[in-house]
């Protein structure tokens, strides 16, 4: 099949307002007969419950977290991206789209990422509204930073922790709902289906994680902001509860994954000390702005102390390989960067597997308490997880799974293919393209959630009557029989290996094979390894516990499960994408100088796949990507 | 190395609950304190033990899920650290730790070391925001904020909402919790219309969801892992003076 991003057409500058008045309303009096479930609060969802409350909607929002100020939002450090052009540096709508774009490696649709760009200015505004403190020059301006992949300075932070300020705001916003008593919430939830009847979502099955009871919601729209799925590689920078449960238990019941394969290792990460290794922690990009990436150059220096190897025996490769943006190279480009030179053998610290992050030029620029004040909390923070002192010595950095651009596919208006189902923030797939810029994901949660979402909604919800099918319909009480039959599965498995050790091997598995480098080869063992773990956890996993009750066992055996069926997809999509592009680098599409090659006379194309059954080849659905504004070109930041 | 652990088992808020004695063996001073415990549970998943609850996510300081009191401190011996950022190193070879949840009458127990902080999520539902629609807001560079007002803004709003400081306080006060968001948001042009309002209805609803008064014992401000001080209940006082019918 060939989908339609149903993207409007004429001049992009005036895509977003006309579409904008084109769509259908709701008017105010019939939107309170309205019921809208949201699924996780984070900053998309979060923004999309708070917002659709604030117009009238019966809105239910769930999280799995105790509370709704948690989602993993919170943990972004450095920023987010606006065309305010507030430092008169030539920025503007246009090139805020052209580098979002470009940074994706023109995979991505062009008129989503024109809204994106030109509401992004008034997100700014909407935060400091909501005493977002971000941060400030002397003379009350907003001030702003510099990013990966950009030449203008254009994000907006609040110290090292804007993530958290932005998901606060939302959260109070939300929070103000929940007091007029137009939104619902249901913290401590978990969707384990969703309930489509005759083609249309009509609601969810959860799990109450304090007493295990198994429940049901019905809605006339249902909103998933669930987040990406890198824990498929077991150790990342995500919260240990992210997972891509919501979204597989959608993809399960007809709606399309579109690009699971593009994820993103992010470059400045703190690398892996030992097996008792839990999860990975980032350190932000813009530490990238004053610190500068370095090897030794010969590998006999990799062990000595950073301070005993001269100027001239470093190798800043970095500023070496892409002069003109040297250290604020995109992610995808300093992580692979990294690679190469830990794979030639330069790499430092246990294991060799990292590279220097060095702040000593910038100190002696601009002083020490000027760093302190830049990047203090996470100097702090590295200095707590490995026991050194960044100010001294380089901090020691390696990429690490992050994000995920792939997604649930969504048409212009964030509505999937199934008609009812809306899909926001990082858990679509629509802006990114093959990697995401830096300050960008906040942007993109924020949009949809606040701007998007509360137009689109009304567009579908005027054309559905209210309250036409509720949980009393047939197709709930099978869900929920369903639901109930996998855990008893689950827990009546009662091997001998523990869901964590699954979890373990099957992030080795899709690190090795379908991590920052691709071969058809890896590609080919993991497809031959996925299914026979996926195999063994069904035999052999030990759930301890029961399941009326809070138990933290059988809620990761479920992610897990999960995960080993969703893995198989994402492998067979780096598979059939016979090109490098963005996060996705298949190593037998390269230049000479190891860059990227994309081919875009045959990928230039969105892939969305169909689930057939756990263990059958998805089908694959193209959507093909047009480039009216921006020119397809070779991607240099050289 | 090898640490004793004398661990708060709660199988439900209506259990009685008591310490149990568990070995943590060859831990690495270089994993992080959740990381030993999902040693530990790993261990008595092997010995058919129901493995210890505990509320934890994003494991790097920040999203404020996680928390136990250690040897008697909120988030152990670290200064302004949280459990998932303390690292086993700032132990040593045959401690014993006695590891229980928040203690507040507000805060009840669901299991073992997890507790329901819900009633925090209550104080900030009575005010703790600006009544700003979607939409309908002006330029941000409209409204100058000094840099003076805009950093102590920020400190305040560090706080991310784990609980330590109900748990450390001798009265289960919220009030370092809920000072916080009413000085931050006082502070700001944007905060300042509503402040009244705010500060009455927020310091109304920590004392409807069961938490205590303030008596100065700063014990807050000591647990914070932000470092949020106590100089915002001062603020929050001022402000709730301020509100008071003239």
């Amino acid at each position: 099949m060939i989908l339609d991003g149903k993207c409007p057409t004429g001049p992009i500058e005036k895509s977003w307002d006309k579409h904008r008045f084109e769509m259908k309303l709701v008017n105010p009096a019939n939107k309170r007969k309205y019921k809208v479930i949201v699924v996780g609060t984070g900053l998309a969802g979060g923004a999309a419950a708070a917002t659709m409350g604030e117009l009238g909607y019966n809105v239910e929002a769930f999280c799995y977290q105790d509370s709704a100020r948690r989602a993993h939002s919170i943990a972004a450090q450095g920023g987010i991206n606006a065309a305010k052009n507030y430092h008169n540096d030539g920025d503007s709508v246009f090139r805020l789209f052209y580098d979002t774009i470009k940074g994706g490696d023109f995979r991505a649709r062009e008129a989503d990422v024109w809204r994106l760009a030109q509401v992004s200015n008034n997100i700014i505004d909407q935060c400091v509204a909501q005493g977002v403190p971000f941060a400030r020059e002397y003379s009350g301006l907003l001030a702003n930073r510099s990013f990966g992949g950009a030449q203008v300075s254009r994000t907006f932070y609040a110290r090292g922790q804007t993530g958290q300020q932005l998901l606060l705001g939302a959260y109070q916003a939300l929070s103000r709902q929940v007091k007029v008593g137009s939104v619902k919430l249901k913290p401590r939830t978990e969707m384990l289906d969703l309930v489509v009847v005759d083609g249309v979502a009509r609601g969810i099955t959860y799990r109450d994680l304090v007493t295990g009871e198994i429940k049901t919601s019905w809605a006339d729209a249902v909103v998933l902001a669930t987040g990406g799925y890198v824990n498929v590689f077991y150790l990342s920078t995500n919260a240990m509860g992210c997972s891509v449960t919501a979204a597989w238990k959608a993809t399960k019941k007809g709606a399309f994954m579109a690009n699971p394969c593009y994820t993103q290792i992010h470059p400045t990460c703190i690398p892996q000390s030992g097996e008792h290794q839990s999860k990975l922690t980032l350190m932000s990009e813009s530490l990238r702005n004053d610190g500068r990436c370095w090897v030794p150059k010969r590998k006999e220096d990799c062990d000595k102390a950073p301070a005993d190897i001269a100027e001239e025996d470093r190798d800043y490769y970095l500023e070496r390989k892409y002069p003109s943006f040297g250290n604020l190279a995109p992610r995808d480009i300093a992580s692979r960067a990294a690679k190469e030179q830990c794979d030639d053998g330069r790499g430092v610290g246990p294991g060799k597997r990292g590279v220097y992050l060095d702040y000593q030029s910038a100190i002696d620029r601009v002083g020490e308490d000027t760093i302190r004040e830049r990047y203090g909390n996470l100097f702090d923070m590295y200095e707590k997880i490995t026991d050194e002192n960044a100010y001294k010595k380089p901090m020691r950095i390696y990429p690490a799974p992050h994000y995920s651009m792939g997604g649930l596919w969504v048409d212009y208006n964030c509505m999937s293919n199934v008609p009812g189902l809306f899909v926001l923030g990082e858990a679509n797939f629509s802006v990114h393209g093959a990697n995401r810029l830096g300050a960008s994901a906040l942007m993109q949660g924020l949009a949809d959630g606040y701007f998007v979402i509360p137009y689109t909604i009304g567009n579908y919800l005027a054309t559905v009557k209210p309250g036409q099918v509720k949980d009393d319909h047939a197709e709930f009480k099978k869900s929920v029989e369903e639901v109930e039959g996998r855990i008893d599965k689950l827990l009546s498995v009662n091997g001998k290996r523990s869901v964590s050790s699954f979890h373990r091997e099957l992030g080795k598995i899709m690190w090795n094979n379908v991590g920052m480098a691709r071969s058809k080869e890896s590609l080919e063992e993991a497809l031959k390894v996925i299914p026979a773990l996926r195999d063994e956890f069904w035999q052999n996993v030990k759930v301890t516990g029961g399941k009326n009750q809070r138990n933290g066992q059988l809620e990761d055996a479920g992610r897990v499960a999960d995960f080993l069926e969703f893995a198989e997809m994402m492998t067979l999509d780096a598979l059939q994408r016979n090109e490098s592009c963005g996060g996705h680098f298949r190593v037998e599409y390269q230049t000479e100088d190891g860059e990227a090659m994309r081919d875009d006379e045959n990928f230039c194309y969105v892939a969305a796949w169909e689930f057939k059954g756990v263990g059958k080849t998805p089908e694959l659905h193209k959507e093909p990507l047009k480039f009216e504004n921006v020119k397809l070109a070779v991607r240099s930041y050289k | 190395m090898n640490l004793t652990l004398y661990v708060w088992r709660q199988n439900g808020p209506e259990d009685k609950g008591k310490l149990e004695q568990y070995e943590a063996k060859n831990v690495s001073p270089d994993s992080s304190f959740l990381e030993m415990l999902d040693e530990v549970n790993q261990d008595l998943i092997e010995k058919g033990i129901e493995p210890i609850e505990f509320d934890n996510d994003c494991r790097e300081g920040i999203c404020g899920t996680c928390g136990c009191v250690v040897n008697g401190i909120p988030h152990g011996p670290q200064d302004k650290t949280t459990a998932c950022q303390l690292h086993m190193r700032q132990f040593k070879d045959g401690d014993s730790l006695t590891l229980e949840p928040w203690r507040a009458k507000a805060f009840p127990v669901i299991k073992d070391l997890a507790v329901d902080r819900s009633a925090l999520d209550k104080i900030i539902q009575a005010g703790g925001y600006t009544s700003a629609y979607t939409g309908e807001v002006g330029e941000a560079n409209q409204t100058l904020i000094g840099k003076v007002e805009a950093d102590y803004a920020m400190d305040a709003a560090e706080c991310i909402g784990c609980g330590a400081c109900v748990a450390a306080c001798p009265n289960g006060s919220a009030m370092l919790f809920t000072s916080a968001k009413v000085a931050q948001l006082a502070v700001l042009p944007q905060g300042q219309i509503e402040a009244a309002a705010r500060v009455k209805n927020m310091t109304e609803a920590m004392l409807n969801a069961g938490f205590g008064n303030c008596t100065n014992h700063y014990e807050c401000e000591a647990a914070c892992p932000k470092g949020v001080s106590v100089k915002f209940i001062a603020k929050l006082n001022r402000e709730y003076i301020k509100a008071l019918p003239k």
